[in-house]
């Protein structure tokens, strides 16, 4: 029996096809884009706007900064704790266009040693954990270069 | 550099720091006494207590202005209790030095401290999808030194620094710590030590990361008339900055997992960071080349470059050329954590802010013992925490 995969945040991120994308909102008085979405108040000073519209991110950006997890970070991050830890990359990816930093985890077998500031990574499906009946689903975040 | 808005540092008291195993009030209450008794006062003298809060230890800690008054005796003070994170100690300061200098009070008692659970700290239980504490852990496993690695990384990458300058950092700060009765690790660490310690988050290693301990630090304040009448040789507070960032932040922060965005409105000249320090300086009309110390918030070895640069005491990527010359070390031109900072210490959330004050306060009376910046006159704190809080603090004689 295949498990639901289910997204570990609805709405943070395109669940169909082959256009995966994070979603983020934009407001649609100041063009300010938003990820996590916001959807009632914008948090420009300057700015009242209210009404906000879902925009796709790019999907690709380059390397800000990125380190790995050495440990085993503690709850409500899941992981099974009598598996052997294996570190995990975290990249922070400058989205040019919405003027922003992300953070994702990388793609597995991403190691530190395959990145550096400044180059072009793109966002990708992910899974982040499973239990007995679902899949949970995420974006990762891998170096265009090394696409296999 | 004398303002009008200038209060004074009667008295300093600390706990020390460790893993003590017993309640955070017992800290408080004998580094409230030190500071008592530092200040040549008796506890019914003081007029205001200012705690600040550990949300790590139930009801008393989110009451701590109340919890340490009852400790202390009820007298029918007037409290508060203020919660910012690790400026928690700084806003607390903040909250006193605004009744001082409203006219409302003539002294005041600030106290901080907190008995801290082991490892990482973690959020609150629940599934809590609209609190990005939650989601950076659920959905990154981002811990607090994840955010120090990325950091570190940019020094790497950007401005050539190593991990031997990291490693310098903290065997820096464990020779000052050597120093200080109050910290909590006594015991010198060489460049070989950092090495062998394990990966937390690359670049840094676990000896570039700051515990978490048990501790607490105390003051008493007052106001420069007040002072007057009860020493010859006041230690002022000149500036208390408790600034929060300007819209868009451009830096990714704790505990966010994206920055604001920068399409509608440019982001800031000055960082966040930089802009706690760019306050202090305003309010106390002094800058950066007037400094003799800074008691900075070494959360890990590499974000004490960042913050010399902060500070504005070099320009950017050029800290680690300061650490190599020996310029921030006790006896350079500007000691950086003379008292052994974080690394020594650990951090004890509420009390770390008001600790960095009462080095300074020891700093500049000439009383910091065999860790003395020799000539000291001022000195400035910085720190930072989640949720948009930091601080910085210019202590002047
Ligand atoms: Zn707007």
């Amino acid at each position: 029996m295949t498990k639901d995969h289910k997204p570990v945040v609805p709405g943070w991120f395109t669940t169909s096809g082959e256009d995966f994308s994070l979603l983020g909102t934009r407001c649609t008085a100041c063009g300010t884009v938003f990820f996590p979405r916001q959807e009632t108040f914008c948090s420009n000073p300057a700015c009242a706007g209210t009404e906000f519209a879902e925009v796709p991110l790019s999907r690709r950006g380059t390397v800000w900064s990125y380190t790995n997890a050495g440990y085993r970070p503690p709850a409500p991050f899941v992981s099974d704790p009598d598996a052997e830890w294996q570190p995990f990359t975290i990249i922070a990816v400058r989205l040019e266009a919405e003027g922003l930093i992300v953070l994702g985890q990388g793609a597995p077998g991403v190691g530190v040693d395959d990145l550096k500031v400044g180059v072009e990574v793109e966002i990708v499906p992910g899974v982040l954990y499973e239990n007995d009946e679902h899949v949970y689903t995420t974006w990762n975040v891998r170096p265009v270069e090394v696409k296999a | 550099m004398s303002t009008d808005r200038e209060i004074v540092v009667l008295g300093a008291g600390m706990h020390p720091w460790g893993k003590w195993g017993r309640n955070f009030v017992e800290y408080g209450v004998k580094a409230a006494q030190d500071a008592l008794k530092d200040a040549g006062l008796a506890w019914q003298d003081i007029q205001f207590v200012a705690g600040a809060d550990t949300i790590r230890n139930g009801y008393p800690g989110f009451v701590a202005g109340a919890t340490f008054a009852q400790a202390l005796g009820w007298t029918g003070v007037r409290i508060s209790s203020s919660y910012a994170a690790c400026a928690s100690g700084s806003h607390a300061i903040a909250s006193a030095r605004a009744q001082i200098l409203a006219g409302l009070c003539d002294v005041a008692l600030v106290v901080g401290a907190d008995a801290a659970p082991k490892g990482f700290f973690a959020p609150v239980g629940g599934d809590r999808p609209d609190d990005p504490d939650w989601v950076r852990f659920h959905v990154l496993g981002a811990t607090n030194p994840a955010y120090f690695g990325l950091y570190a990384r940019r020094r790497i990458d950007l401005y050539g620094a190593s991990v031997e300058d990291f490693a310098r950092v903290k065997v820096k700060n464990a020779r000052n710590g050597l120093a200080n009765p109050n910290a909590r690790y006594r015991k010198a660490f060489t460049m070989e030590d950092v090495a062998a310690s394990p990966i937390v988050c690359d670049p840094l290693r676990l000896m570039d990361i700051c515990a978490t301990s048990d501790g607490a630090a105390a003051v008493v304040l007052c106001s420069k008339e007040f002072a007057a009448r009860h020493t010859t040789s006041p230690v002022r507070i000149s500036a208390v900055s408790t600034v929060t960032p300007t819209f868009p932040s451009a830096l990714i922060e704790l505990p966010d997992i994206a920055t604001d965005s920068s399409v509608a409105v440019a982001p800031h000249d000055l960082s966040f960071r930089a802009s706690l320090a760019h306050a202090a300086y305003q309010e106390a009309g002094i800058g950066p080349e007037d400094l003799s110390l800074a008691e900075v918030y070494d959360l890990s070895t590499a974000l004490e470059l960042d913050w010399i640069e902060d500070l504005g005491i070099c320009a950017r990527g050029e800290a680690e050329k300061l650490l190599r010359d020996g310029a921030t070390e006790i006896t350079g031109r500007i000691p950086v954590n003379a008292s052994g900072g974080l690394g020594s210490f650990g951090e004890a959330v509420p009390a770390q802010a008001i600790a960095q004050v009462c080095e300074l306060t020891w700093q500049l009376r000439g009383e910091a013992g065999e860790r003395q910046v020799s000539g000291a006159t001022v000195g400035i704190t910085a720190n930072q925490g989640l949720f948009g809080h930091g601080s910085s603090i210019i202590v002047t004689r």
